[in-house]
């Protein structure tokens, strides 16, 4: 582990500090920045903008013109010190997932690679609980630890053609959700009818930094029933607290 | 729903690849993947909205070199423009490249790629009528945020505007000195992952020279130059991405990520484009040469503070009449008696 007790404070650009707590996918790590995030969002220092917590580091944007940065990193400094550990709110989500081949377009080729069946795969797949460690690169999108180890796969050389929207994929040792049909270097090995983002629902993005997800297996005709309900605006997924 | 009195529309006659709708941006939500989007050159986009009186940040065109062709529906509209140095004509009378007029109902306005500049920006006095995507107009193409249905203005687009301003008399030259930016030097914070890379590969990076590539757009200008090479590998763990952030990935070609960029990535960001000159270098063309500058975050925020000083003294406007163009200028129109006077 590379837990770094005391954070680097990096620069990006004279708007926006990294505070860095590791280089490595890591609970422990992710713990922090999420602890920091949730201190700072609870009492934003003035001058401060958004806070977008990584796996292993917060970004935190500002005005310059507001604050400075030896301010801010004095004040972000104090905040950290006992800082408390982070719980979470504990919310477990469980995504529904076709694993039909119909829609699952990389589950043989990953299976094949990996050495699994294609049983063997969905087996593991939806036994695991995963850690969302952030969101990011496209509106909800969730980057997911947890993987277990025979399902860790290296990502694709060169990306694939662009998968539908709500593609569940495997890819460089992680998990991941896209609600947006993109072109990919990951595995997709099923679909969920759920939408992570939604603009007309009063929680326009359903999952957050820290929750935890399961995969429930569903059947293509459940998938297009459960489409058809999210469609209207219904959450399909459950969520209890752990 | 029925227009209100004070309702006039923009109706676009033509566009190029490329006008989006665009203001501050969309603020707030990069924790969840979302791209701020807004302007590719803010100082231009507030030049426009702050002469025709709007906040710096209203929603306004931003028109690439592909150029726009528009006219003024059921009213007329007072609108400014800003930014490059775009060919601008007025019922085929030519423009200078930043303006305040007044479009009269079925005047038609030309926007044309000119002598430099990618982008410029066409502000409307008064406020924008259409949905917001959380809290924001900025178009992101990419995800289909904002804008008209989350994608570019094409030609048939009818925007309304809620009209606020007095029509000006007359068409007036906007006087803002600090559009004629060059692009020699680009300055530049190191980091956050520069440690990524050996002394000598910061030094050839600085040197350069660079050019902007063809391949650019408004989520990234690649830049062709020297290749550099990584001291540690170029997989990091992905972190967050500010705006101006250079990532150069396993092929050693350095990438400007701009307004469109992603929310998080994972190549090393060996340096930041302070905020000042970002919307310089998006001003810059496929081709252009620049060479990179380090300065300290003391310096970045000295250069940001005096951009906000430009536009806090307010925006000039000069009435345009003949006297007032250069003798350059009217040459370069050959078109002396076709030029707009005040007087008519």
């Amino acid at each position: 582990m590379t837990l770094q007790i005391e954070p680097r404070f990096l620069d990006a650009g004279e708007a926006a500090l990294v505070v860095e707590f590791g280089d490595t996918v890591d609970p422990a790590i992710n713990d922090r920045v999420l602890a920091l995030d949730a201190a700072l969002r609870a009492d934003p220092p003035s001058g401060t903008c958004e806070f977008v917590p990584t796996y292993r580091s917060l970004m935190i944007h500002y005005d310059p013109l507001q604050v400075s940065r030896d301010t801010l990193v004095a004040t972000v400094g104090g905040m950290l010190i006992g800082l408390a550990e982070w719980r979470g709110e504990g919310t477990v989500w469980s995504l529904p997932c076709c694993y039909d081949p119909a829609l699952a377009e990389d589950l043989d080729e990953a299976a094949n690679i990996l050495g699994l069946t294609r049983d063997e795969a969905v087996a593991l797949h939806t036994k695991a609980t995963y850690r969302v460690y952030m969101c990011g690169f496209t509106p909800g999108q969730i980057y997911l630890g947890g993987v277990p180890e025979p399902l860790k796969i290296s990502r694709r050389a060169t990306p694939r053609s662009p998968h539908p929207a709500g593609a569940v994929s495997i890819g460089g040792g992680l998990g991941t959700v896209v609600p947006f049909v993109m072109p990919t270097g990951w595995y997709v090995i099923g679909l969920t009818p759920e939408r992570l983002y939604a603009a007309e629902r009063n929680d326009a993005f359903l999952i957050q930094a820290g929750d935890l997800v399961q995969f429930d297996p569903i059947d293509l005709a459940t998938f297009r029933n459960l489409t058809q309900r999210a469609a209207s605006g219904e959450i399909v997924a459950r969520k209890r607290s752990a | 729903m029925m227009a209100a009195a004070s309702e006039a529309f923009v109706r676009v006659l033509a566009a190029g690849p490329g006008a989006t709708l665009q203001d501050a941006g969309r603020h707030g939500y990069l924790r969840f993947g979302v791209t701020a989007a807004g302007p590719m050159d803010p100082l231009a986009h507030a030049t426009a909205n702050l002469a025709v009186g709007n906040p710096a940040g209203a929603t306004a065109i931003e028109v690439s070199v592909g150029g726009l062709e528009l006219t003024a529906e059921l009213g007329s509209l007072t609108i400014a423009i800003a930014g490059g140095e775009f060919a601008l004509s007025l019922d085929g009378r030519p423009l200078p490249p930043a303006v305040v007029l007044n479009l009269e109902e079925g005047a038609v306005l030309k926007i044309r790629a000119g002598s430099a500049g990618s982008w410029c920006y066409l502000a409307v006095a008064g406020r924008l009528v259409m949905p917001k995507v959380l809290g924001s107009h900025a178009t992101h193409t990419r995800t289909g945020f904002g804008g008209v249905n989350g994608r570019a203005i094409i030609a048939g687009d009818r925007l309304g505007f809620e009209v606020s301003a007095v029509s000006q008399p007359s068409i007036s030259t906007i006087v803002a000195p600090w559009l004629n930016r060059r692009v020699d030097i680009i300055r530049v914070v190191l980091g956050p992952q520069h440690d990524y890379f050996a002394d000598d590969q910061i030094a050839a990076f600085l040197a350069g020279p660079w050019a902007v590539s063809a391949r650019s757009d408004r989520m990234a200008y690649f830049l062709d130059g020297p290749r550099l090479t990584h001291a540690r590998g170029y997989n990091i763990v992905s972190d967050g991405i500010a705006m101006g952030a250079i990532q150069v990935p396993g092929d050693g070609r350095p990438i400007v990520l701009m307004a469109d960029r992603q929310s998080t990535g994972g190549y090393p960001k060996i340096a930041t484009i302070i905020g000042p000159d970002l919307g310089r270098l998006a001003q810059a063309r496929p081709g252009t040469v620049f060479r990179l500058a380090a300065v300290s975050i003391d310096a970045a925020v000295a250069a940001r503070r005096e951009e906000a000083a430009l536009l806090a003294r307010g925006i000039v406007l000069e009435p345009l009449v003949r006297s007032h163009l250069s003798s350059e200028f009217l040459l370069g129109l050959n078109l002396i008696d076709g030029v707009v006077g005040a007087e008519t």
